[in-house]
């Protein structure tokens, strides 16, 4: 079993367990009151560690390799998955997958990161790091999804787009523009949630949508704590600082305003249990879906329009005309 | 996200200390010492080996508006420190020392004039101020402009310069490149012409957002342009990178853009575009 490094005390409790259920087996002595004392013990420390996990602890929480990707989360929220391949120009990158889903009895397009577990499965999805051609895949299935008045899920867990030779000559940049101007123009309900990781631009390329969920301890953030480490401390062991600093949390979100709301995660992460997981994201989703069906398509681009319109904190002086109206009345 | 090229704007600081206060200095491409004054008169274009120095946005608007056609748009606004930022040092420091520096509230001058006979939209980046990264104000100004430019019926042209996001704002400076990409979807949906001119160094955040949804792409010679950095992309990938990797010409080969045009005939190309944007042209063709 995967551990991260604050889940010790977690760790040493469970060993303590398998020790003694060791003993009770090998030597037939009654130690099921000690035995029902530690798994209290392990719940309430696990709770208490989950209740307070800093920024930085909640990255890597994130970035548990055994948390549930978008897909994992797909097979248990909907029936029917078909999923679709390719963009229709250059190829089917694997970071990205989408298709046609039945999600309580409606049919929605639903598109998702999707990083590996192994090496094999990892080199396959790129550790989860689009290509251009995933993102063009990603507005393909949600025009597709527009024409044919279906609701748009997207589910994201992304470090960020693939930073490498080949994302750049078949330009990375446009295909993520393309996608944000692209995704102001579909009249449907358009929910996305960040499921893992929210790696800057790259998570964006597929989150203009009506409302945005993200789950308990998955970040957002515009750079990578470890990247804005490297600039700012010129050193990438500084991540702590810097995803304090980043306010790259669910709850900053929220109080920023940023996103719409938070889906809660089992005790101890949604990595100790991906059903109930799924079934929280899944009611969440229904949630929203019910409030934006009553909105006509044009209202719909409306909301998502003014949604980000709002967006980013200024000064404005204010306009000389009203400063001396102002001045008269006093 | 900005300063992903932080090694690349070595050769960007490189630029701006080979250029010393006196009367001459020196091209960092052909080595051939240029005197001043007239680099200047030819918009920072070495007359020599046609090397582009960084121009400021002041002497940008100049070179390509008609005299004195300029009316500045919002040049009040003025970032504040919502993250309330801590790092090495504070985003607020930062800002002020920026400001002291350009005599500017932010990184963007935006407002309404006329190349040639043409009204239109402009934009122009600041790359002294916080390497012009995108934050709130950067990404609310724009924005304007193009709202403004929408409801007013004028083409917009944006000359790009930029490191990106503006870490220091978190995910508000993320949500700028979704921001202004949805003001340009309106934009192009009203039938209005958007032109971004892309210059040294134009990357990142808003390569990924206004910078590459022009109708037409124009970039200038031996720019940097391109999402990541050159210096995060050969640490992630550990591949030497191609000859003339993420330069304009590169781009222009691998089709992102459709012209890279030199600043000697930038506003007379986006004189000859604006011609053919004009909607009445086919009429006036047949009139005639």
């Amino acid at each position: 079993m995967y551990a991260l490094l604050f889940e010790k005390p977690i760790v040493e409790l469970e060993k303590k367990l398998e020790e003694l259920r060791h003993v009770s087996a090998d030597q037939a002595l009654d130690v099921s009151g000690e035995i029902e004392r530690i798994q209290k013990k392990i719940e309430q420390s696990r709770r208490e560690i989950y209740e307070n996990l800093t920024p930085w602890q909640k990255v890597q929480v994130s970035r548990h390799p055994m948390r549930p990707y978008p897909l994992d989360h797909i097979r248990r929220m909907t029936t029917g998955f078909l999923e679709l391949h390719g963009d229709r120009d250059y190829a089917d990158d694997r970071a990205i997958i989408g298709g046609f889903a039945m999600l309580d009895g409606r049919s929605v397009m639903i598109i998702g990161t999707q990083k590996g577990r192994d090496t094999k499965s990892n080199l396959e999805c790129n550790f989860g790091c689009p290509y251009p051609e995933g993102y063009r895949k990603a507005l393909r299935l949600m025009k597709l999804a527009a024409k044919f008045k279906m609701p748009i899920i997207t589910l994201v867990d992304t470090p960020g787009a693939f930073p490498g030779i080949e994302s750049e000559e078949r330009h990375i940049a446009e295909a993520i523009a393309v996608n944000l101007r692209e995704m102001f123009t579909l009249p449907v309900p358009f929910i996305s949630v960040i499921t893992g990781e929210g790696g800057s631009g790259g998570a964006l390329g597929m989150a203009v949508c009506n409302r945005l969920l993200i789950m308990e301890h998955a970040y957002y953030s515009v750079i990578s704590p470890e990247g804005c480490a490297a600039i700012l401390w010129k050193d990438r062991a500084y991540a702590n600082q810097a995803a304090d600093a980043l306010r790259l949390t669910a709850k900053d979100l929220i109080q920023f305003k940023l996103a719409d709301e938070v889906v809660p995660e089992p005790v101890g992460g949604a990595h100790t249990n991906y059903d109930a997981a799924a079934e929280a994201l899944k009611q969440k989703i229904l949630k929203h879906l019910a409030a934006l069906d009553k909105l006509s398509p044009q209202q719909l681009l409306e909301d998502r329009y003014r949604k980000f319109r709002a967006m980013g904190p200024f000064k404005e002086p204010e306009p000389e005309s009203r400063r001396r109206f102002r001045r008269k009345k006093s | 996200m900005f300063p992903f090229f932080r090694k690349k704007s070595s050769t960007l600081t490189a630029r701006k200390r080979d250029v010393p206060d006196g009367l001459w200095t020196k091209c960092p491409s052909c080595s051939e010492l240029v005197y001043r004054k007239q680099m200047h008169r030819d918009h920072g274009i070495c007359a020599k080996c046609g090397f582009h120095f960084p121009i400021g946005a002041a002497e940008r608007i100049e070179m390509l508006l008609e005299n004195k056609s300029f009316e500045e748009w919002d040049a009040g606004l003025e970032s504040v420190d919502s993250l309330e930022f801590t790092g090495t040092s504070s985003y607020v420091s930062k800002l002020e020392s920026n400001m002291k520096k350009t005599g500017r509230k932010d990184a963007v001058i935006c407002g309404r004039g006329r190349i040639g006979e043409h009204a239109v939209a402009l934009a122009v980046m600041d790359f002294d101020f916080l390497a012009a990264s995108m934050g709130a104000v950067v990404g609310e100004k724009i924005t304007r402009l193009i709202e403004r430019a929408t409801a007013e019926r004028l083409p917009v042209v944006i000359v790009c310069a930029s490191g990106g996001a503006r870490m220091y704002e978190g995910l508000f400076s993320l949500m700028q490149m979704a921001k202004t990409s949805g003001a340009l979807a309106r934009h192009a949906a009203a039938g209005l012409p958007y032109i971004p001119v892309l210059t040294h160094p134009t990357t990142a955040g808003v390569m990924a957002s206004f910078a590459t949804l022009g109708d037409v792409i124009v970039a200038e010679p031996d720019a940097l342009i391109g999402f990541a950095g050159p210096r995060v992309i050969k640490e992630t990938t550990q591949q030497d990178l191609p000859d003339g990797f993420q330069k304009s010409e590169f781009l222009l080969k691998h089709g992102l853009l459709d012209m890279v045009v030199n600043r000697k005939e930038l506003k007379s190309t986006l004189i000859q575009l604006l011609d053919y944007f004009r909607p009445h042209r086919q009429g006036e063709a047949k009139a005639s």
